[in-house]
């Protein structure tokens, strides 16, 4: 029982991080049908530019506001630079774009910081909870914590506010959303912002538990795809269904499978769900019309 | 002349002089090494431009089944004790199989959905190779056995300069053969539309496999040949990085264009020995190299001087 408990734990930690990495997914392919691969670039850097800053000798909170200021302006950057000019382009260009913008960020990186694995001291120190005999990291808290109040806010921009109901209407259809007076490129920008954001706080919950360096983010874009595409590409509540369910499973796998295998789970669950609805578990059948 | 001859002949005999009289130009046996380099790559990206520029499906996963050749020399040698051309040929067919198998679901998806599921593959390939270290050497990589035929071992850059050039060149024979075959021209045609070659009576599916499967074999055997020619193999060749590099030469060169996946390979192996220099930077460069040249020349190198040169004739 406190096995399951401890597994269920560890599980959603992780979950929720793929759970906000494929937030960022859906809120840029929502705005833009852009899949964006320098998504888990952006936890990177959260993890990374908190970590350099604090070892500079700047307060943990304002280095990881920096972090997420860096992440927002990159993310910015990014479409500004590499997908705005490559409009009409192709999915697959789109998606080689983003693959050599991760590839040039990690790049980057390495030539900035270094190609050393870092940690950052755990928010509200390391003392155990003790829970029905399972042992609960007091960081684990923040992140589930964290991820949940990312959940919320985006919710509220998404269903109260303006900007969410032109990101909504840019979704629907990007022509009608510009003849209501929206500016779509500006939606989109902010997409890619937002999605950075987003990104870059799940980096800084994680980096105490997990680690970071310069190359975390690909294997973390994976996972948070695999999240994405198992709640239905697009979906936000999806997104966040389908990251806490790829944690479990991997927390489930490793420990009562095989833990050399516990990386080559969110795959499986790629390749299984395509095959089996390859639209996604939530997604939308569509049907293309000649 | 270009009437007596064809385009296909014109082609072939261009590469097979450049290929000869290269060599003439090399002051020392490492532009023999870099050489054989771009022809092996070429040979891989040839096949997979069949696959992404012909048929127009993309393999985000490319390197696993250049993984598997590299390892099938590497391992059938070592643990089974096999002939290293045997081994060559199980790659190949281990590739092929491979692709038949998970072509046939994998290959109903579409855009994001069949990029990321040829990258799940590749990566699960790849992940299999690091983690069963008892036959792979895990990370590390292990060493491969030098070819010896009749006798008489292989090795030099001299000589595996001629045997990938060889390689290379059949490879281009029969990627340009299978334009005018009804493959070919079946290929073409679920290019441009789908459900329009469906109706004109394509097999959409069995078509797509072929692909894939031409694909597959084409990268297994491009991987046998740098393992030999190496002498050793690492998980790296069959990493997602590799993967990316195979797309980016075929996009960089011209999607369908032959002749553009050669100098797409030859423009990615021989740019970052020049720049052994900034070592550092490799990374961040072929990044932003992806991104230009995706940008601005999104028809790739050769279309696109093709397309000038036929403006400046006007």
């Amino acid at each position: 029982m406190s096995e399951l408990l401890q597994f269920l734990i560890s599980g959603l930690t992780v979950g929720a991080v793929y759970a906000l990495v494929a937030l960022g997914f859906t809120l840029v392919y929502h705005a833009s049908d852009v899949v964006n691969f320098a998504q888990g670039e952006f936890v990177m850097l959260g993890g990374m530019v908190t970590v350099f800053a604090y070892a500079a000798g700047v307060p943990l909170p304002l280095a990881a506001l920096l972090a997420v200021i860096v992440a927002v302006v990159i993310g910015l950057l990014l479409y500004w630079l590499a997908i705005a000019p490559a409009r009409g382009a192709s999915a697959v260009s789109l998606i080689i774009i983003t693959i050599g913008a991760s590839i040039l960020l990690r790049g980057a990186a390495q030539i900035v910081f270094d190609k050393q694995f870092h940690k950052l001291p755990a928010f509200s120190g390391d003392a155990p909870i003790h829970l029905l005999g399972a042992v609960i990291q007091p960081q684990s808290l923040w992140v589930l914590g964290g991820a949940a109040l990312v959940v919320l806010t985006l919710y509220y921009v998404m269903e109260r506010t303006l900007i969410g109901k032109a990101v909504v209407a840019t979704a629907a259809n990007r022509l009608a959303a510009r003849l209501v007076g929206v500016n779509v490129a500006t939606v989109m920008a902010l997409a890619f912002g937002g999605s950075a954001a987003i990104g870059a706080i799940a980096g800084i919950l994680i980096t105490p538990i997990t680690l970071t360096s310069y190359d975390v983010g690909t294997l973390l874009a994976l996972k948070g795809f695999a999240a994405a595409m198992l709640g239905g590409m697009g979906n936000p509540l999806g997104a966040v269904i389908g990251g806490l369910l790829l944690g479990l499973l991997e927390s489930f796998g490793a420990g009562y499978v095989s833990s050399t295998y516990k990386d080559a789970i969110a795959f499986i669950v790629i390749l299984a769900v395509l095959f089996v609805a390859p639209q996604g578990l939530v997604g939308r059948r569509t049907v293309e019309r000649v | 002349m270009l009437n007596v001859f064809g385009r296909r002949s014109v082609i072939l005999i261009a590469l097979a002089v450049v290929m000869a009289v290269l060599p003439l130009l090399f002051p020392s046996s490492y532009y023999f090494r870099v050489a054989s380099l771009v022809w092996v790559s070429a040979l891989a990206a040839i096949g997979l431009n069949i696959l992404m520029g012909k048929a127009g499906q993309v393999s985000l996963g490319h390197a696993g089944f250049f993984g598997i050749g590299a390892y099938a020399v590497a391992i059938g040698p070592a643990h089974l004790g096999l002939n290293a051309l045997l081994a060559v040929l199980v790659g190949a067919l281990l590739s092929a199989l491979l692709a038949f198998l998970v072509g046939r679901p994998i290959l109903r998806l579409k855009g994001h959905y069949l990029a990321i599921a040829t990258l799940g593959l590749g990566v699960l390939v790849a992940m299999v190779i690091t983690t069963e270290s008892g036959w792979t050497g895990g990370p590390d990589g292990m060493p491969v056995p030098k070819l010896s035929l009749f006798g008489w071992r292989i090795s030099g850059s001299n000589t595996w300069y001629w045997i990938t050039a060889g390689l290379l060149l059949i490879g281009t024979w029969f990627a340009l053969n299978l334009d005018d075959t009804p493959t070919g021209r079946a290929f073409r045609a679920l290019h441009d539309s789908e459900i329009a070659a469906r109706t004109a009576g394509v097999h959409v599916e069995r078509f797509k496999l072929q692909a894939f499967v031409i694909a597959a074999v084409y990268a297994s055997i491009a991987g046998s040949a740098l393992a030999m020619m190496n002498g050793f193999v690492n998980p790296d060749q069959a990493g997602f990085l590799h993967s990316v590099e195979l797309v980016t030469m075929v996009v960089l060169g011209g999607l369908g264009s032959i002749v553009g996946s050669i100098v797409g390979a030859a423009v990615l192996v021989v740019l970052p020995q020049l720049l052994t220099v900034f070592q550092d930077y490799e990374h961040f460069l072929l990044g932003l190299i992806i991104i230009v040249s995706m940008i601005f020349m999104r028809d790739g190198m050769v279309p696109m001087l093709a397309k000038l040169t036929m403006r400046a004739r006007r």
